[in-house]
């Protein structure tokens, strides 16, 4: 059903707050002309809502209202409360990019040793010089109003690229910290390409200083994965409870190339994390799995698009979600097979576990399947916990709380185990364990 | 394949009398002049002989639907609709008033003959001539409610259901003869402002059938309806009311066909249904309406909106479908589970042909406690057809011990088409228990090999992997219906494959 919305004031102050912020967004000429089509694209539509099918179950009109205007560039202490938070949240082993309010700060970075064959950029320099990467990173959706809007208004962010051949040695981390006290817009685009056989294992956390409360953070990551190539991509969203995080990641693959990735959301009041998978050469695999542990009033969406286009090619996906208290989780997977797609292998596994009467789950796998030679499944269930199994161990002795944790932690641990690298998959359990701890 | 020639003429073969049903009854018809306009909806209600507030109740949803929108959400895509090129209202002239079977218009019970329809119940009860078309139902009893074009032309077995307290009679009788329990029941399960295409129902509906049984009784026979579309550029509205009042069983069929013509015709109907404390109602639909031809040309509009309440404590209500026909397919024949410890199920096979579109599906929506619902949904798209289940699963704050199972299945029979699975599950209580399992795959080369190589032909070895595919849904029909509906199954897949 066509709705149409007369602009609000909000709508108009955002629209001003572009024109403000322009000369201070990195990009001239054809990057600029980029930014403004992105913006009307995001104006035509406003802040998504619930007659939207896509955003059926997560209405931004009604939960977000507005998009703030842009966070002011961090000061001192900004920097200096965001460097204690990097600090404080570190992960042995790993090369740290840091972005604070949505700018990239290099201090508090590691660039130095880079390994051959890897280079690391801010996208303001990239942007500024105009290179011919900059279209790439800009690569908009114009059809999904919220990725339209990051690439209008995206202040910096990271460009990452691994040469042909490399096989990075140590992790690359981004992390996003959000320092400011007053609530801003934190708007970050990043890119990361990688070459032909090249091997990388990206990191990427959503922080918050002390005092960072209701920010909104847009992140939008855009990848491009060569033939033969791996990554494996773990993305641990820890927002503050009062922020918003609406991002997207886009992901190309090349031939035989292989792509695992997990995504855990235990922060940030309202979350969307929408990821769109492409498949552009035959014989890929992918693996997309991600646990949602919610309580409160938290909202925590989780939407995939599985694009397969070309033949022969495999996804799997399997999504836990633990809901709480008046939480709300949903989870969206479409996979979509093309005309000619056959040989296609896909499955899906969605399971929510309701822990309160007041929580919420949706679950709404798709299919939609245009060839005929596949093999496609999708399976959901919803459920609270078992009570004979929750019998069985208090009758041996645990308290209730302890019993219940055990059965969250082997009900999200099959996601978890899913995470190739030991240390992520250590810093995974661990995050998942302080959700579990903090509710008892 | 080396058979080239063979399966060229087999095609050919196919086309000309893949539609069984596809003629045309030549009589004499009494219509309303075309378009939609209050006086159309005036007129329907004048020949209906309705009391005023029925008129009303029509102006009302007319007045709405004037304010609506065509819905666009489904994966169909079709023409739009040009509502004022529409006949509202068609009924065969009548040629005396009508006192016994027998004096109905011999082309009319002709037309039924070839269907495969009893409707001479005597011939039947003394099981002298066996039903054509020669299924094996020649000892049981089954009512049929006829209904050509726009209006009910017999019902059979009246008395025998009267002496059991049973109602069961066109609606437009119901409407002047108990009108407590229509004005009770009618668009109390699908409001007039429902959906367009519900409302467009309200506003012109011209016939249907009406069933109440009343409290403790178990229906002593199978109720039935067949719809049959024959006038030109019409469209038939057909509104279907069952009421199970506390402990009653009814078990209700419907059959649909359509003559072969080039235009599209528009179906839009209503069913509701009410079940009241521990009663049940078995609702089984075959549709077999004109698809189009082979070039995906004329065709039903097949657009409708079944709902069942069960209203009362233990109720149950049960669909299930085979959906073989219509050029599109546009229907969700839905569950609210209100009663505490209700249940609701559905059943349905849903093929796709040749140009088809089927967006179809099921909603079940658990409100009172300890409610469960059961789905399953097996799809089959060949030819050039896209197939989609489009399915949803709610529990409410309030419906604690909510039960779903859900299994949908689809199958590929070609490259050309399309099978799609859109489920909705939403729970807001813990203690909801909800599976759904989806797959969609193609008919396994080892298997069609060992039957091609123990002797079948290309198409009888599909027909058999098809019909052990559906066989979980078959096995929830009336056993007549089964056994006409497993043979429609392999026509309807016919020159799908070779």
């Amino acid at each position: 059903m066509n709705v149409v919305v007369a602009k609000t004031g909000t709508g108009r102050a955002l629209g001003d707050a572009f024109a403000v912020a322009r000369d201070r967004l990195p990009g001239k000429g054809a990057i600029s002309d980029l930014r403004r089509q992105a913006f009307e694209a995001y104006e035509r539509m406003g802040l998504p809502h619930r007659r939207i099918e896509d955003w059926k179950y997560t209405d931004l009109r009604a939960l977000m209202r507005e998009v703030l205007p842009l966070a002011p560039q961090p000061d001192a202490t900004a920097l200096d409360r965001a460097a204690g938070t990097a600090k404080a949240q570190a992960i042995e082993g790993v090369r740290r990019l840091v972005l604070v309010d949505g700018v990239f700060a290099p201090d508090l970075s590691d660039l130095a040793g880079l390994q051959k064959g890897l280079t690391i950029r801010p996208l303001r320099d990239v942007l500024e010089a105009g290179d011919a990467l900059s279209g790439q990173a800009f690569t908009a959706d114009s059809s999904n109003p919220m990725i339209a809007l990051n690439a209008a208004l995206a202040t910096d962010g990271v460009v990452i690229e691994v040469a042909n051949g490399t096989v990075l040695t140590q992790p690359l981390q981004i992390v996003h910290i959000a320092s400011a006290a007053a609530p801003g817009a934190i708007v970050t685009r990043s890119l990361l390409r990688l070459g032909r056989d090249a091997v990388a294992t990206l990191v990427e956390s959503y922080l918050a200083a002390d005092g960072a409360t209701a920010y909104q953070a847009h992140d939008a990551l855009v990848v491009a994965i060569g033939d033969d190539a791996r990554l494996d991509h773990v993305r641990l969203v820890e927002d503050a409870t009062g922020a918003f995080n609406i991002s997207s990641a886009t992901v190309s693959l090349g031939a035989h190339a292989h792509f695992n990735t997990f995504g855990m959301t235990t922060g940030a009041h309202v979350s969307r994390y929408q990821l769109t998978v492409a498949f552009a050469g035959e014989g890929s695999k992918v693996e997309t799995n991600g646990v949602n542990l919610i309580n409160g009033k938290q909202h925590a969406d989780t939407t995939l698009l599985l694009d397969h286009a070309v033949p022969h090619c495999d996804s799997r996906e399997i999504f836990r979600a633990v809901v709480d208290d008046r939480a709300h989780s949903v989870f969206q997977g479409r996979i979509i097979v093309r005309p000619h797609a056959q040989k296609t292998d896909a499955k899906m596994m969605t399971r929510a576990l309701l822990l309160s009467d007041e929580a919420e789950a949706d679950n709404k796998p798709e299919l939609e399947i245009f060839a005929d030679d596949v093999t496609c499944g999708h399976g959901a269930t919803t459920g609270a916990l078992d009570e004979n199994l929750l019998f069985y161990m208090r009758a041996r002795g645990l308290p209730e709380k302890e019993a219940q944790a055990l059965l969250i932690q082997a009900f999200v641990g099959e996601a978890i185990e899913t995470i190739a690298s030991d240390t992520l998959r250590e810093v995974a359990i661990a995050a998942a364990r302080r959700w579990l701890e903090a509710r008892a | 394949m080396p058979a080239v020639q063979e399966t060229v003429e087999r095609v050919r073969r196919i086309d000309v009398d893949q539609y069984r049903y596809g003629f045309e009854t030549l009589i004499e018809s009494d219509k309303a002049p075309k378009g939609l306009s209050e006086d159309t909806v005036r007129f329907i209600s004048a020949k209906k002989n309705e009391p005023a507030w029925m008129l009303e109740w029509r102006l009302e949803a007319f007045r709405r639907w004037l304010t609506m929108t065509e819905p666009t959400w489904a994966r169909v895509d079709y023409p739009k609709i040009d509502y004022q090129d529409i006949y509202y209202y068609a009924a065969p002239k009548p040629k005396k008033t009508l006192s016994s079977i027998d004096e109905i218009d011999p082309e009319i019970l002709k037309t039924y003959e070839k269907l495969g329809i009893p409707l001479r119940e005597v011939a039947i009860l003394e099981g002298v001539e066996p039903p054509p078309g020669g299924a094996p139902s020649a000892n049981r009893k089954i009512a049929v409610d006829a209904v050509f074009d726009s209006v009910s032309v017999a019902t059979t077995f009246q008395k025998e259901l009267k002496a059991a307290g049973v109602i069961f009679m066109p609606i437009s009788e119901a409407i002047r003869e108990h009108p407590e329990l229509v004005q009770k029941y009618l668009g109390s399960v699908v409001p007039t402002s429902d959906n367009y295409f519900a409302t467009l129902n309200s506003a012109v509906f011209s016939d249907g059938s009406f069933v109440y049984v009343p409290e403790g009784v178990r229906c002593p026979m199978e109720l039935s309806t067949y719809f049959r579309i024959n006038e030109r550029n019409t469209g038939q509205f057909e509104r279907t009311l069952i009421i199970a009042d506390k402990g009653s069983y009814v078990s209700y069929l419907e059959g649909c066909t359509a003559p072969q013509r080039d235009e599209n015709q528009l179906h839009a109907a209503v069913v509701e249904l009410v079940a009241l404390d521990d009663a049940e109602i078995k609702y089984s639909t075959v549709q077999n309406w004109y698809p189009g031809n082979s070039e995906g040309k004329g065709g039903i509009y097949n657009f409708v909106t079944k709902r069942g309440d069960c209203r009362g404590r233990n109720s149950k209500i049960s669909w299930t479908q085979v959906e073989t026909g219509s050029a599109i397919t546009w229907k969700y024949p839905s569950c609210i589970l209100r009663g505490d410890n209700s249940s609701g199920e559905f059943y349905s096979i849903a093929i796709s042909n040749g140009f088809q579109q089927v967006d179809s599906g099921t909603k079940m929506i658990h409100l009172g406690k300890n409610t469960s619902s059961r789905i399953i949904s097996k799809g089959i798209a060949a030819g050039k057809s896209q197939n989609t289940y489009r399915g949803l699963v709610s529990a409410h704050r309030k419906a604690t011990g909510a039960r779903n199972y859900t299994a949908c299945d689809s199958l590929l029979i070609g490259d050309k088409c399309g099978a799609h699975t859109v489920p909705y599950v939403e729970a807001k209580n813990s203690s909801a228990t909800f599976e759904h399992e989806a797959t969609t795959s193609k008919i396994s080369e080892d298997v069609l090999f060992y039957c091609i190589q123990r002797g079948l032909s290309q198409e009888e070895a599909v027909g058999l992997v098809v019909n052990g595919f559906v066989k979980d849904v078959l096995q929830q029909l009336p056993m007549e219906f089964a056994v006409e509906a497993q043979k429609l199954i392999s026509i309807s897949l016919e020159g799908s494959v070779g």
